[in-house]
């Protein structure tokens, strides 16, 4: 099988290269930027067919892909921090006009004080916008996770956009081995685009993004959300199609060593990788835990993630972003799964690696000490310096 | 130039049922520019008046394809259609030859329009831009905008005792977007049909981004009685304050009426007839106001006395 040394972003473009789309419309963000200069280079070279827009913003690169999609073409971006929130106003729209569009987010910390690397502030920020966000862990999962996304976003059950997320640095910019699809393998998995009612057909004309009184507009987000639960069984049929052609099997969430877990750490993205290093090492020393990593956050896997967590003394929901005032997004999607489910493992909160804050196999034993010892307390700031 | 016999037999793109208000010009301007192409077209608006007033679910007034999606991108909602369809027409997958065409106020293209507008029109696009300025937030309640004359009263700009309504001029749009060296810019009235749709065929040809900037009279943001719109937007040519031109291929051209001004064929009218036409100024006619007044025939003189250089040129 052929063997390629790329970072997260040039796995990510390279998935691109393979699919094609008809539209790519972005604007340069680190640290996403690789994809979109390595994109750029298939672009010049004529290796794609896609019309490339360097917008003037991510609020324009959002509206591009809209008016692009509605218009009968496949589109893509990619952002992250900043121009994710730039992109806001326009995320929700994307969503209630139903348009699949495939966007990649290489997560970054949100400003202010201004940092560009690793934490999930900004894609969690947007996981009330209807989109479908998927995590990856590396560099593999990340080009896995971008291929699929097409399926995802485009079956006609679903229709909606999606994130492929990425964290910062960490994927996007950290290099490892990634076995690829072959591009005919990749371009048939993916298939071509097929539009509803594009604007492009001028023989029988659509209005699109029309006024809601109250009347309808409640209908309307009644249909998004009914879109958004029955997503969870396409997804998990796409990675069983994607199985039979890459090999990789995947699921909404990863379970590793969790059985006979007493304790168990849930997390995101590259650090549930390292969660794999952590619980080898304890278990090596006795210790009987294990970890989940969500691969798919919007729609939460509740059911999944209840199931994993049953009979387990303690939990721990590792999560790389805060919510002021409230308890962090993960930790809230976590315990409302246990407690629809009737699953009473005691679940505490660790939020960390905020702002890049580097997070490595011995700050994350602490987090399983902690757990054992009943010393966790429900909030805790994983490293912070008091 | 086609006749308005020929005119009421071409197929209506825009139809009667929306609910914009009696005497508001943008539905008729909307028409005007619509006419302005036999080719199939893509609309694209900004939120506003017109969007609301046109789209209301499950109904439509529009009889082409039409999108909104947001207030400031109706540039870049239509760069994504206009990129789509050069992507797909490329790989055969749509056959027809479209025009694609934005309509967005003041405030979505001076304001909060003007960086989406911008980007759009430095990337070379092809389509037109129509603003219909009604020089304010008319769907909101009146409010101010970048468009909004020296004197006028909005909501967040009213006449006071202290204050006289707006403190600032507006900015002059029409030559903020021909510096961006597009191929066609203009400006236009709808009370002269022939002269708008004239510039609306050059700027659907244009074989790249147009803009149009037209004067769309308020009867309610701008207090004057509703069949009065044509007579207005008359006034707003005759004194001046609104001129005729297009900026065509980076040559500047005066048309129309104020062409025939500029000849010294047709008299050019004093800004105190603009002021006297409309409730938003009826403050300015107090004495205690009138330097205000004699600012904004000042400034009308300077930009009218500029753009005759220009066209000279």
């Amino acid at each position: 099988m052929k063997r390629l040394a790329v970072n997260g972003d040039q796995a990510v473009a390279l998935t691109w290269k393979q699919v094609d789309p008809d539209v790519c419309a972005s604007y340069p963000i680190t640290p996403q930027t690789i994809i979109v200069e390595a994109f750029s280079d298939y672009v010049a070279n004529g290796e794609v067919d896609t019309e490339y827009v360097c917008s003037e913003s991510e609020h324009s690169s959002m509206s591009i892909c809209i008016g692009a999609s509605a218009a009968g073409a496949r589109a893509v971006t990619a952002t992250a921090s900043a121009g994710l929130a730039y992109m806001w106003e326009m995320l929700y729209i994307a969503a209630s006009m139903r348009m699949p569009i495939v966007m990649t987010v290489a997560n970054r910390a949100l400003s202010g004080p201004i940092n560009i690397h690793c934490d999930h502030s900004d894609a969690m920020g947007a996981r009330d916008s209807g989109w479908i966000q998927i995590y990856g862990e590396n560099v593999q999962e990340a080009y896995d996770n971008s291929l699929m996304s097409f399926r995802i976003a485009e079956h006609m059950d679903i229709r909606l956009p999606i994130m492929n997320c990425l964290d910062g640095f960490i994927v996007t910019h950290a290099i490892e081995s990634l076995s690829p699809l072959d591009d005919e393998v990749a371009k048939n998995f993916v298939g071509e685009f097929k539009p509803v009612l594009p604007l492009l057909d001028v023989k029988h004309p659509h209005s699109f993004g029309p006024f809601d009184m109250p009347e309808y507009y409640y209908e309307h987000k009644y249909q998004q959300a009914m879109a958004m639960s029955s997503a969870l069984s396409v997804i998990k049929e796409v990675f069983k199609e994607y199985e039979k052609v890459s090999g990789r099997k995947y699921d909404l969430i990863e379970t590793y060593r969790t059985e006979d877990a007493d304790y168990v750490a849930i997390s995101i993205g590259s650090t549930a990788g390292t969660m794999k290093q952590v619980v080898d090492d304890l278990r090596k020393e006795g210790h009987k835990v294990g970890s989940i990593k969500i691969r798919v956050f919007r729609p939460f896997p509740y059911q999944e993630v209840a199931k994993a967590l049953e009979g387990k003394k303690a939990v721990a929901v590792m999560d790389r972003a805060i919510s002021f005032g409230a308890v962090s997004p993960l930790f809230a999607d976590v315990r409302s799964a246990e407690f629809d489910n009737r699953v009473h493992a005691r679940t505490v909160s660790y939020i960390y690696g905020l702002g890049g804050r580097d997070v490595g196999v011995e700050d994350l034993k602490v987090v399983f000490r902690e757990l054992a010892s009943g010393n966790a307390k429900t909030i805790n700031y994983l490293g912070v310096k008091q | 130039m086609i006749s308005i016999k020929e005119m009421a037999e071409k197929p209506v793109r825009l139809t009667e049922g929306h609910r914009l208000c009696a005497g508001c010009s943008e539905p008729i301007i909307a028409k005007q520019v619509l006419l302005g192409t036999d080719k199939p077209v893509v609309v694209s608006n900004a939120t506003g008046c017109f969007e609301v007033s046109t789209s209301g679910f499950p109904y439509s007034a529009w009889n082409v394809p039409w999108i909104h999606s947001a207030f400031e991108n109706a540039a870049a909602t239509v760069s994504g259609v206009e990129v789509a369809y050069t992507a797909l027409k490329k790989k055969g997958k749509v056959k027809d030859d479209i025009r694609f065409v934005a309509f967005a106020g003041d405030g979505g293209t001076y304001d909060i329009g003007f960086q989406a507008l911008s980007g759009a029109i430095e990337r070379g696009h092809q389509f037109m831009f129509v603003c219909m300025n009604n020089e304010a937030y008319m769907n909101t309640g009146i409010q101010r905008s970048g468009a909004t004359g020296r004197g006028a009263a909005t909501t967040t700009c009213p006449s006071g005792t202290c204050i006289p309504g707006k403190r600032e001029f507006p900015k002059d749009i029409t030559k903020i977007i021909a510096a961006h060296g597009l191929p066609y810019a203009a400006q236009a009235s709808p009370h002269n049909y022939k002269d708008l749709i004239e510039k609306a065929a050059k700027g659907f040809e244009a074989g790249g981004p147009a803009f149009l900037n037209v004067i769309a009279p308020c009867p309610r943001g701008w207090r004057y009685e509703s069949p009065q719109t044509i007579e207005v937007a008359q006034l707003a040519v005759e004194t001046c304050l609104w001129p005729l031109y297009e900026y065509d291929n980076g040559k500047w051209n005066l048309t129309a009426e104020s062409k025939r001004i500029a000849e010294g064929k047709k008299e050019k009218r004093p800004i105190v007839d603009w002021l006297k036409s409309q409730g938003r100024f009826k403050h300015l006619l107090d004495p205690k106001w009138k330097s205000v007044a004699d600012e904004i025939q000042a400034n009308v003189d300077r930009k009218w006395d500029e753009l005759l250089r220009l066209s000279k040129q």
